[in-house]
């Protein structure tokens, strides 16, 4: 991760469906056009899905790393206002 | 006054309990109706039936309660909304289909288009024994394909393009076949696992996937009284004119050999899944 320079952090694993997706998108609507997000998700359903609905927003995904605990993480540039 | 039942059920009148009283099925095409179609459904089903409707199980509308004696008239003021009696009976029945690619993000074909070609090129065509399609757009199956007599259901075949590709990595869990895996920043796809989805190229962050969007076709579904899970014969047809060329030999082929009220899983078995087979894969590869 140390290739990203990452402006935010957000941690989904506390969530499921479909507020999972609507964490994710709260959190990019608080940054700027260009800026770069950190979605903690879990294995599974989230992660499954999570990344098509944030690319079907319009979204730059960079991204998907392996947290070897059952989690991944997601690096998003965050594309228009 | 002789009433021949036969004669109504076709034009959709299905008898009701209730004498002299009749069910009105509706011509539905893939599950849609306009807002005009509606508006007039609504003035009949007040006017001459009893104020309600009832969906059916496979997309209609039916208006309960129409008067023998009415029939012509409700089909007159239907006709002014664009609305025309369905069918049952021997026939090719009601061609559903879900939202598909028009509408749905899972979508991988324009269901509607297909199911609009399809009730054109078949609705109402006499057979011995009902006859039906069903069209869903992905492998969410929401329309549940294979309970059809011929089911249809869209897929994209897929092949990486390593010079689009980021590695990140998304496409590896949106798979739910495992049929994907990332080594050394390459892509490798088992085709033996792949069920054509396309979650991955749907969730792939720069688009780098080949896409050929087709077709699934599976017969002899069921979902009455007996119940059967319609199979494939092909796994994959990517041309539209081929799918419609399977079609026609399918019912062709019910059409022959079929016994008077036998539905087509029976005729398969009877005539020989083999010989259904060869006829299909002749027309498929002519």
């Amino acid at each position: 991760m140390a290739d990203f320079n990452i402006d935010d952090t957000v941690d989904i694993t506390d969530v499921v469906c479909p507020t999972t997706f609507v964490k994710a998108k709260v959190a990019l609507e608080e940054l700027d056009e260009g800026q770069i997000l950190s979605i903690r998700m879990n294995d599974g359903e989230p992660v499954q899905n999570v990344p098509r609905s944030i690319k079907e927003e319009g979204h730059k995904i960079l991204k998907l790393t392996d947290n070897e605990d059952g989690t991944y993480t997601l690096i998003v540039e965050k594309v228009g206002d | 006054m002789a009433v021949d039942y036969s004669t109504l059920k076709k034009g959709g009148f299905m008898r009701q309990k209730q004498k002299n009283n009749f069910s009105l099925r509706l011509r539905v095409v893939g599950g849609n109706l306009s807002a005009k179609q509606l508006a007039k459904i609504a003035e009949v089903a007040d006017k001459f039936g009893d104020g309600h409707v009832h969906l059916t199980s496979r997309q209609s509308v039916e208006i309960p309660f129409i008067k023998l004696d009415d029939i012509d008239a409700v089909k007159a003021a239907l006709a002014e909304g664009d609305v025309e009696p369905g069918v049952c009976g021997p026939r090719v029945r009601t061609i559903t289909a879900c939202q598909g690619e028009a509408i749905c993000p899972s979508g991988c074909i324009d269901t509607y288009a297909l199911a609009k070609e399809l009730d054109d090129r078949y609705f109402a065509r006499e057979l011995p024994h009902k006859f039906k399609f069903g069209i869903t757009g992905c492998q969410n199956n929401c329309l549940k394909s294979e309970e059809n007599d011929v089911g249809i259901k869209g897929g994209i075949k897929v092949a990486w393009r390593e010079k689009d590709c980021i590695s990140c990595g998304v496409c590896v869990k949106a798979c739910r076949s495992e049929a994907i895996t990332l080594k050394d920043g390459k892509i490798s796809v088992d085709n033996d696992k792949c069920n054509f989805c396309g979650r991955c190229c749907k969730s792939c962050p720069t688009d780098a996937w080949d896409e050929t969007h087709g077709y699934i076709v599976s017969f002899g579904g069921l979902f009455g009284n007996s119940i059967n899970k319609g199979e494939t014969v092909i796994p994959f047809i990517e041309d539209h004119d081929k799918l419609l060329e399977v079609c026609d030999a399918a019912i062709q082929f019910f059409d022959e050999n079929a016994n008077p009220g036998e539905r087509f899983k029976f005729t398969i078995d009877r005539v020989g899944r083999e010989k259904f087979e060869k006829k299909i894969m002749e027309v498929y590869n002519g």
